[in-house]
C-alpha cells in the first residue's frame, strides 16, 4: 500500500510516522502531482480553514475529491473530518468539505483550546485496551448518518466514525504513541 | 462513561496544539478587521496585540499586555486560534489572558520585561505558552518553565531576516552537536547551556527540541519564509511584515503559500510577483533597543 498524506498544513509529520512505523509506504502530498498512485489518503489535524483555502490554490480539491469518490480509502483526523464532513457548523462560508462522510460537525465545538483534553476511549473491537484519545480544539459530531457506524463515543458524543472506507476521529490517534487505530484501518481497508 | 480519565492542560494537549499549527503562517492583527485579513489569507493562527512590534519600537514606552476588550473583539472576529502576549516574568498578565480564553500565550520580548530574572512558571497554567529564544540553552530553559512552543526570536519589528537566521542556525546547530556528543559529554553541555540535563539528554537522543520550533522576527517576504522553513523551522510568526507592507492581504496569502511549498522555489517565485513594496525594514546595527536581548 502507498498512503498520502495530506501535507499542506498541520500534524502530517505525526501520521507519516506512524505508518513509517507500520511499514506503509507514504508520499507528502502537496500537489497534485503526487497523488499518482496513492491508494489510502490520511488527512491531518490542522487548520481546516487554512487547509481549505491551501486546497484552493494548490489545485488538490477536484483530484483529492475524484479520488475519495472513487472509493479511495480516507481517513481524516480533527480537521480532516471536517474536510469529509456532509454538514459543518461555525466554519467559514467559503470553507470547502469533500461531502463523502454522512455526519454534521460542529467546528471547535468542545471549546476553545483550555478546553482541549485527553481521555480514555472504549474502540469496538479494539484489542488491547482503551485507546488514548487527545482532543485538541475539537470538532464535536452532532448527528451521524444512517450509514455509518460509530466506533468510539466519548460522553455519548461519536468520536470515531466509519462510513464505507472513510474513516474519521474527532481526535489525534497520531498523537498518543499508539498504532493501533492506523494498523486497523490499513488492515482493513487493504482487505477489500 | 470514561470522564474519569479526563484531563486538560496536559503537556501532551498543550504540545499537541502547537503540532497542529505546523506548516503555518501565524500573524499579529491589531484589530478585527485585520485577524479577518488574516484569516482569509489562510493565517493558522492570529496574535491580538495593540501595536505591532514595528510600532513599539518607533513609539518607545513601556508595552503591555493589550486591552481584553481588544483582545475579545479579535476572537469574536475570527474561528482560527487567538494567541496574546505577555510581559516576560508578568503572571498576572498571564492569568488574565488565561481567563479570556486566548488559546495561546506568548510570554514576548516584545513587551517590556516585568521580573529581571524570572520568566512565567508555565507549568502552572491549563492555557499553553510559547517563548522565544536566541539559543539552546534559552530554549530548553523555556521548556523546563513549561513552555510547549519555542520560536526563535529573531529581532522583532525590523523586516531583517538575519537575526532569526542566526538563531536558528544556533538553536538547530547545537541540537546537531549534542546528538553526536558522547554520553558523559552531556553535563558539560548541560553547564554550558545552563540548562537542566534530563532536556539535554532528550534533544541529544531525539535530535530535536521536545517541543516545535517555530520561527519569528523579521520575516517580511514569501522567500524570507521559505527560507526559514528550509533551515529547520516548523513553522513562522510575521508581526510587522504583513500589515506593515503596501498591500497586506496578497502578501499574506503569498506568505501562507510559501510556507507550505518553501521546498519548492517555482511555487515561492510565483507568489512572489507583483507583491507590492515590503516594509521598509531596519538595519540591526541602527537599533537603540534589541529586544532579542531581553529574557534569560
Amino acid at each position: 500500500m502507498k498512503a498520502g498524506v495530506l501535507a499542506l498544513q498541520g500534524a502530517f509529520r505525526e501520521h507519516r510516522e506512524v505508518l513509517d512505523a507500520l511499514g506503509v509506504d507514504v508520499i507528502e502530498v502537496r500537489v497534485p502531482d503526487h497523488l499518482s498512485g496513492v491508494d489510502a489518503l490520511f488527512l491531518p489535524g490542522g487548520e481546516s480553514t487554512t487547509m481549505s483555502n491551501l486546497l484552493d490554490s494548490s489545485g488538490l480539491f477536484e483530484p483529492l475529491q475524484v479520488l475519495i469518490h472513487d472509493g479511495v480509502p480516507t481517513f481524516g483526523t480533527c480537521a480532516g473530518m471536517i474536510l469529509l464532513a456532509r454538514d459543518v457548523v461555525d466554519g467559514r462560508a467559503d470553507q470547502r468539505s469533500f461531502d463523502v462522510l454522512d455526519i454534521r460537525v460542529r467546528r471547535n465545538g468542545y471549546g476553545r483550546q483550555i478546553a482541549s483534553f485527553e481521555a480514555d476511549l472504549d474502540v469496538d473491537d479494539l484489542r488491547g485496551g482503551r485507546f488514548r484519545g487527545v482532543f485538541i480544539r475539537a470538532p464535536l459530531v452532532e448527528r451521524v448518518g444512517d450509514g455509518v457506524d460509530v466506533l468510539a463515543e466519548h460522553d455519548g458524543v461519536p468520536v470515531l466514525v466509519r462510513q464505507g472506507s472513510v474513516w474519521a476521529a474527532s481526535f489525534h490517534p497520531e498523537l498518543s504513541g499508539d498504532l493501533r487505530l492506523h494498523e486497523r484501518f490499513v488492515h482493513e481497508v487493504g482487505a477489500t | 462513561m470514561s470522564s474519569e480519565t479526563r484531563a486538560t492542560g496536559t503537556a501532551r494537549v498543550k504540545r499537541g496544539l502547537a503540532e497542529m499549527l505546523r506548516g503555518g503562517v501565524i500573524m499579529d492583527v491589531v484589530t478585527p478587521e485585520q485577524a479577518k485579513i488574516a484569516e482569509d489569507a489562510g493565517a493558522v493562527a492570529v496574535m491580538a496585540l495593540e501595536r505591532v512590534p514595528a510600532d513599539i519600537r518607533r513609539d518607545g514606552g513601556v508595552a503591555r499586555m493589550s486591552d481584553p476588550v481588544m483582545i475579545e473583539g479579535i476572537q469574536a472576529a475570527v474561528t482560527i486560534p487567538v494567541m496574546a502576549k505577555c510581559r516576560i516574568g508578568h503572571f498576572a498578565e498571564a492569568q488574565v489572558l488565561e481567563s479570556l480564553g486566548v488559546d495561546y500565550v506568548d510570554e514576548s520580548e516584545v513587551l517590556t520585561p516585568a521580573d529581571e530574572a524570572h520568566h512565567v512558571d508555565k507549568w502552572a497554567f491549563t492555557v499553553p505558552f510559547v517563548c522565544g529564544a536566541t539559543n539552546l540553552g534559552e530554549a530548553l530553559r523555556r521548556i523546563g518553565e513549561g513552555a510547549a512552543m519555542i520560536r526563535s526570536k529573531g529581532e522583532a519589528g525590523t523586516g531583517n531576516i538575519i537575526e532569526a537566521v542566526r538563531h536558528l542556525r544556533s538553536i538547530l546547530g547545537d541540537i546537531k552537536k549534542l546528538t553526536i556528543a558522547p554520553p558523559e559529554e552531556l553535563y558539560g553541555w548541560a553547564k554550558d547551556l545552563r540548562a537542566p540535563i534530563d532536556l539535554v539528554q532528550e534533544v541529544a537522543e531525539r535530535g530535536e527540541l521536545p517541543v516545535p520550533l517555530f520561527c519569528a522576527g523579521g520575516i517580511a517576504t514569501p522567500a524570507d519564509a521559505s527560507l526559514v522553513m528550509q533551515l529547520g523551522a516548523q513553522a513562522v510568526f510575521v508581526g510587522s511584515g504583513i500589515f506593515k507592507s503596501d498591500d497586506p492581504a496578497p502578501r499574506a496569502k503569498a506568505i501562507v503559500e510559501a510556507t507550505t511549498h518553501y521546498a519548492d522555489p517555482s511555487i515561492v517565485a510565483k507568489v512572489s510577483r507583483g507583491l507590492g513594496a515590503a516594509m521598509r525594514g531596519e538595519e540591526i546595527d541602527t537599533l537603540d533597543v534589541k529586544l532579542a536581548d531581553r529574557g534569560w
